[in-house]
């Protein structure tokens, strides 16, 4: 148990060392969001429609920038070796990095969604549903992506495979997370949407670290 | 039954003496790497408080072996038999038996010393025993090879795992940093502990056995 927080805790302490790319998720998000109103004009009754959309969009592809480097710095410098090597399983590495990966890019998108949903015209109905269903979306994006980064290891073009391998097992989160909105700014229940989300990270939580840490396991033979 | 013993002992912390009766060893083991027959046959029987150095030519895999034995690697024939059990049916309670020291030292460049060190236990001991106190707060990207070596062997030294894998232990190292290292190899076997090395490096270590790969 101490190991495991040793390790969780190793990982924020360099990512608060490496702080410009952990920065770079948050501004890759703030602009690539700033960008669909230049692209689709001002109007507040389009851009109010879009703007779930868009978020979600938005959140994915931010999720996944950091997740090339989640292994490969571990993998190249021998520390996975010792990772496997230190008594926990590989599926409880695998765990922590996400959980990691999570507190580092999840956490600030979820801070960051509700400033970007005022600016794109969201109502405002809207925005707590948008939240509760960032929250455990984004867990699930970090369970999928830490189990993509550990297939890709050692992989030549890694970062062009990941998007290949995350994007369409994220596509139900996506689906679950927009119509949750949707339904909440049309007046209807957000709730089995939600619930739908919570489901679907009741999966995520046992299986990614599993699947992660067996890719781990054969990454490293 | 006996894998369950070592890894009891792995975790209770660096003082304590293993099981004199304990035994690790190799039958038959061979190894393929990139679909050709690295080794076939290779035998070895370590017993508490032993060391053996490999021994062979480039590419005789040395460091395939070593990779097989920290249960990183995989037998393509043989067994690895820890206490009269297949070392390496559970791989996890095998990580929790053997420190693994390979070419790459592991050293996070974002940390300092203490950092780098404090993940994997007390990093008092290890600091000690490398001579690396007064590095404590220095970042890892600034250090020489030879003290990320150094750094390399603080992290096995605190590691209380019976069975202690030294691949090329002191490349780079400066000569008083290897009789340290001999003092630390030294003081594992006097506790029980195992140590299997490869290197062309002289190395500080009495009465050794050999184990030639062809």
């Amino acid at each position: 148990m101490n190991l495991t927080f040793a390790l969780l805790r190793r990982d924020l302490l360099l990512a608060l060392r490496h702080g410009s790319d952990t920065l770079a998720v948050l501004l890759f998000f703030l602009l690539a969001a700033a960008l669909f109103p230049l692209a689709i004009g001002p109007e507040p009754q389009t851009l109010g429609r879009l703007a779930p959309g868009i978020l979600w969009v938005c959140a994915l592809l931010s999720a996944l920038l950091p997740l090339e480097r989640l292994f490969a710095a571990d993998f190249e410098d021998g520390t996975l070796d010792q990772l496997m090597l230190s008594g926990l399983p590989p599926s409880v590495v695998a765990l922590i990095k996400a959980a990691g990966h999570w507190v580092v890019t999840g956490l600030p998108l979820l801070l960051a969604a509700g400033p970007v949903a005022l600016m794109l015209r969201m109502p405002e109905e809207g925005i707590p549903v948008l939240l509760a269903g960032l929250l455990p979306g984004t867990m699930i994006l970090s369970l999928l992506g830490t189990t993509g980064a550990a297939m890709i290891i050692g992989a030549r073009r890694g970062g062009v495979l990941l998007p290949l391998l995350v994007l369409p097992l994220a596509a139900p989160v996506l689906i679950f997370g927009v119509s949750a909105v949707d339904a909440a700014t049309g007046g209807q229940t957000a709730q089995p949407h939600l619930l739908l989300l919570a489901a679907l990270l009741a999966i995520g939580l046992p299986f990614c670290p599993l699947a992660a840490g067996a890719a781990l396991r054969a990454a490293v033979e | 039954m006996g894998g369950d013993i070592a890894a009891g002992l792995a975790h209770k912390g660096s003082k304590v003496h293993f099981l004199g009766a304990i035994v690790f060893h190799g039958l038959d083991m061979a190894a393929i790497r990139g679909e050709r027959l690295v080794f076939s046959g290779v035998n070895f029987t370590l017993g508490a408080g032993e060391a053996m150095l490999l021994v062979g030519p480039n590419g005789s895999g040395k460091s395939t072996l070593m990779r097989i034995l920290a249960g990183l690697g995989r037998l393509a024939g043989g067994q690895l038999i820890w206490n009269g059990d297949d070392a390496l049916a559970d791989r996890t309670a095998h990580a929790g038996r053997v420190a693994y020291l390979g070419h790459q030292d592991a050293v996070k460049h974002g940390l300092t010393v203490g950092e780098n060190l404090q993940v994997w236990g007390d990093p008092a001991p290890g600091l000690v025993a490398m001579d690396l106190e007064r590095l404590i707060d220095m970042p890892g990207r600034i250090l020489s090879a030879g003290q990320k070596r150094r750094l390399a062997l603080a992290r096995l030294a605190i590691n209380p795992a019976p069975i202690w894998l030294l691949d090329e232990p002191t490349l780079g190292l400066d000569a008083a940093s290897v009789a340290r290292l001999g003092h630390v190899l030294a003081a594992h076997r006097e506790r029980g502990g195992m140590v299997v090395a490869a290197t062309h490096l002289p190395l500080p270590l009495q009465d050794v056995r050999e184990l030639a790969l062809p």
